[in-house]
């Protein structure tokens, strides 16, 4: 992939624009406007490709949505599945908290384990080249294959605790691809003892006591990276933010079932563990010319003040503890940093992300050991009725997934809110901080400061391809605007 | 039209009973796929090309000589380059590019894809059967 290594700037207004953004996924771009002297005065984190997927899925039969929707991401199917899902409990008259133990422990199952491979593939694969090497390192240097080379155990763990991961995904959902594990109603399959006991008791490394070995070890690399890099880590893009987030009942960290909650940048509730049928009621989306990717807000608070984040520090921000006791002991180490106050650092978000590995880790422990998995009432039925919304924690922030059918059972709405368009306006306001931090008064962009501007964005770990409902092959195009708003040169990669 | 490719060669070797080779699809590459592919003496990679082609092609694939890692993209090159970098050792490798046209929400392949695919079938059966994959396999175009 050619990059833009360095853009003189002589003429006045110059508008730059940072395209691809690298290592983020889908196709987007970032415009970065400077006024005469050559200070940042605007920028903007455009999302360019847009293709319907709530449209493709209108007049299907609703019980496709399931397997449909997990076209939507190659990484996380398996939250698009379960939140389809969720929404058809509804549908089919079960209720969003009434299907069986054993299918909805199955289903955790199979989301955990999801969180726990994409969380780690993220840290480990996408992070760790600018944790270790610096985010102004050389970009041959700044990468994944220098972490296998100079860092061996380290590549390895991330690798295995990926596959760790899918091998629960494909226990729980049946397949690699299109999995049918969950379905209207319930689950479609057990967990078998001796899938049970293979990831139980599993060859070495592929073992749960294992994985929750190296989540901790992660956790504390973190720990330590953050000590001597204090500044960075605690400041880099760094801005006060509200915070939303699915948490249960009781307060405590789920990212499967629960309600709405929402605090503000001092920790004040601003959404009052609402029932997430009723989220129109509370959150609606703006919006805005320059990109495809709309802008939610909370209504209570309108357009200008309502905005928020969602991700791993949203979680952490929001919930009142983690049911698992060594998350919960790093849990209260995270809290503790800021006086029990929400956490407004966004590359603490790292933080937060390896705390919900460790999570997970423990919860698919937990759920190994719990017999309902092995057998039990897999799918209930109910009175049918022609709406039903399901909401959960996706790894990157909380995902709605809202379906409406006709009399022929077909889906005649559907509306996705995923986690990337909840962090739309946080995402923009990071790059903002950073490109006003590295660029300001200058004629230049190195390589290390488009990578700065790109490390703030990996902080929320977008998916522009969920975001744009976009699947398939993603170009990549690097344009470049002169004052004139002139395209002098452009760049493409395959 | 991976895979489908895959599908079918999978019923292949169940139906012939055939020995030694194992088949794995998934939305995409990742980087546990290095992890996989260490265990094996070759490996081909299947899956839809919009280059221009006619039919389908085998190219060999090498380690990759620069980075273009991405959660959403990740070649069969970077896979080889991380396998050797972390497992010390490269299978042979190569690719199967099999022709596609049209890339829009729907469902089924087009029947031109349909053709590519049943075409890149049979040559996958004869290749397989083969004591081995050689240069003359490689790079033409069959159609």
């Amino acid at each position: 992939m050619k990059r833009l290594n360095t853009i003189n700037i002589t003429t006045m207004g110059q508008k730059l624009t940072i395209e691809p953004v690298t290592r983020v996924e889908g196709h987007g771009k970032v415009t970065i406007h400077l006024d005469d002297e050559n200070n940042v005065v605007q920028t903007r984190l455009h999302i360019v490709e847009f293709r319907g997927f709530e449209r493709f899925i209108q007049g299907r039969p609703y019980w496709e949505a399931p397997v449909l929707v997990q076209r939507l991401c190659g990484i996380c199917p398996v939250s698009h599945h379960l939140a389809a899902a969720k929404a058809l409990d509804v549908i089919v008259g079960v209720g969003p908290d009434n299907i069986s133990p054993t299918a909805e422990k199955m289903r955790r199952l199979m989301h955990y384990g999801q969180f726990f491979q994409s969380h780690s593939l993220h840290f480990f694969h996408l992070v760790s080249p600018d944790l270790l090497f610096g985010i102004d390192a050389d970009p041959v240097k700044r990468n994944v294959l220098e972490v296998a080379k100079e860092f061996k155990d380290l590549a390895v763990q991330g690798i295995m605790m990926r596959k760790f991961g899918q091998e629960i995904i494909e226990a729980t959902a049946g397949k690699k691809i299109h999995g049918t594990g969950a379905i209207p109603g319930g689950i479609n399959k057990c967990l078998t003892i001796e899938e049970k006991m293979k990831f139980l008791i599993g060859k070495d490394p592929l073992n749960i006591d294992q994985m929750i070995e190296w989540a901790q070890s992660a956790v504390d690399l973190f720990k330590d990276y953050h000590k001597n890099n204090q500044d960075f880590i605690d400041n880099y893009a760094t801005f006060p933010s509200n915070h939303l987030s699915l948490v249960r009942k009781d307060g405590a960290l789920d990212i499967y079932h629960g309600v709405i909650r929402a605090v503000d940048p001092d920790g004040k509730k601003i959404l009052h563990d609402v029932d997430y049928q009723d989220y129109l009621d509370y959150i609606a989306e703006e919006v805005k010319s320059w990109s495809y990717m709309k802008f939610p807000y909370l209504r209570s608070l309108g357009k200008k003040d309502g905005w928020y984040t969602v991700g791993p520090l949203a979680r952490l921000n929001t919930c009142d503890f983690i049911p698992t006791p060594l998350a919960q002991k790093e849990f209260e180490i995270f809290k503790a940093y800021t006086n029990g106050k929400p956490n407004n650092m966004a590359m603490h978000m790292h933080w937060a992300r390896l705390i919900e590995t460790l999570y997970a880790a423990e919860m698919i422990k937990k759920l190994l050991n719990d017999p309902d998995l092995l057998e039990g009432e897999l799918v209930r039925k109910g009175n049918k009725t022609i709406e039903g919304i399901g909401l959960l924690e996706a790894p990157r922030g909380t995902l709605f997934h809202h379906y409406r059918i006709n009399k022929d059972d077909q889906i005649e709405m559907a509306n996705l809110i995923v986690s990337t368009t909840n962090n739309n306006s946080s995402m923009n306001k990071a790059v903002e901080l950073v490109a006003k931090a590295n660029m300001n008064g200058r004629d230049k962009i190195t390589e290390g400061m488009l990578n700065g501007v790109e490390t703030a964005i990996r902080a929320y770990d977008p998916c522009l391809s969920c975001a744009t409902h976009a699947l398939g092959k993603m170009p990549l195009e690097l344009t470049l605007f002169n004052s004139r708003n002139e395209v002098i040169d452009i760049l493409r990669s395959e | 039209m991976g895979p489908a490719l895959i599908d079918l060669v999978e019923k292949w070797i169940i139906q012939d009973k055939i020995k030694n080779i194992h088949v794995d699809s998934n939305y995409q590459l990742n980087i546990e796929d290095a992890y996989t592919i260490r265990d094996y003496d070759i490996v081909i990679f299947l899956d839809a090309s919009v280059e221009d082609i006619d039919g389908f092609m085998l190219t060999r694939v090498l380690p990759a000589d620069k980075v273009n890692f991405s959660m959403h993209s990740v070649s069969p090159s970077f896979v080889l380059h991380l396998c050797k970098e972390i497992y010390d050792y490269t299978p042979e490798a190569f690719l199967m590019h099999i022709k596609g046209y049209s890339f829009d929400l729907e469902e089924g392949l087009s029947r031109k894809a349909s053709e590519n695919l049943n075409l890149a079938f049979n040559f996958m059966k004869d290749l397989l059967s083969g004591p081995e994959i050689s240069t003359k396999h490689l790079t033409g175009q069959f159609s």
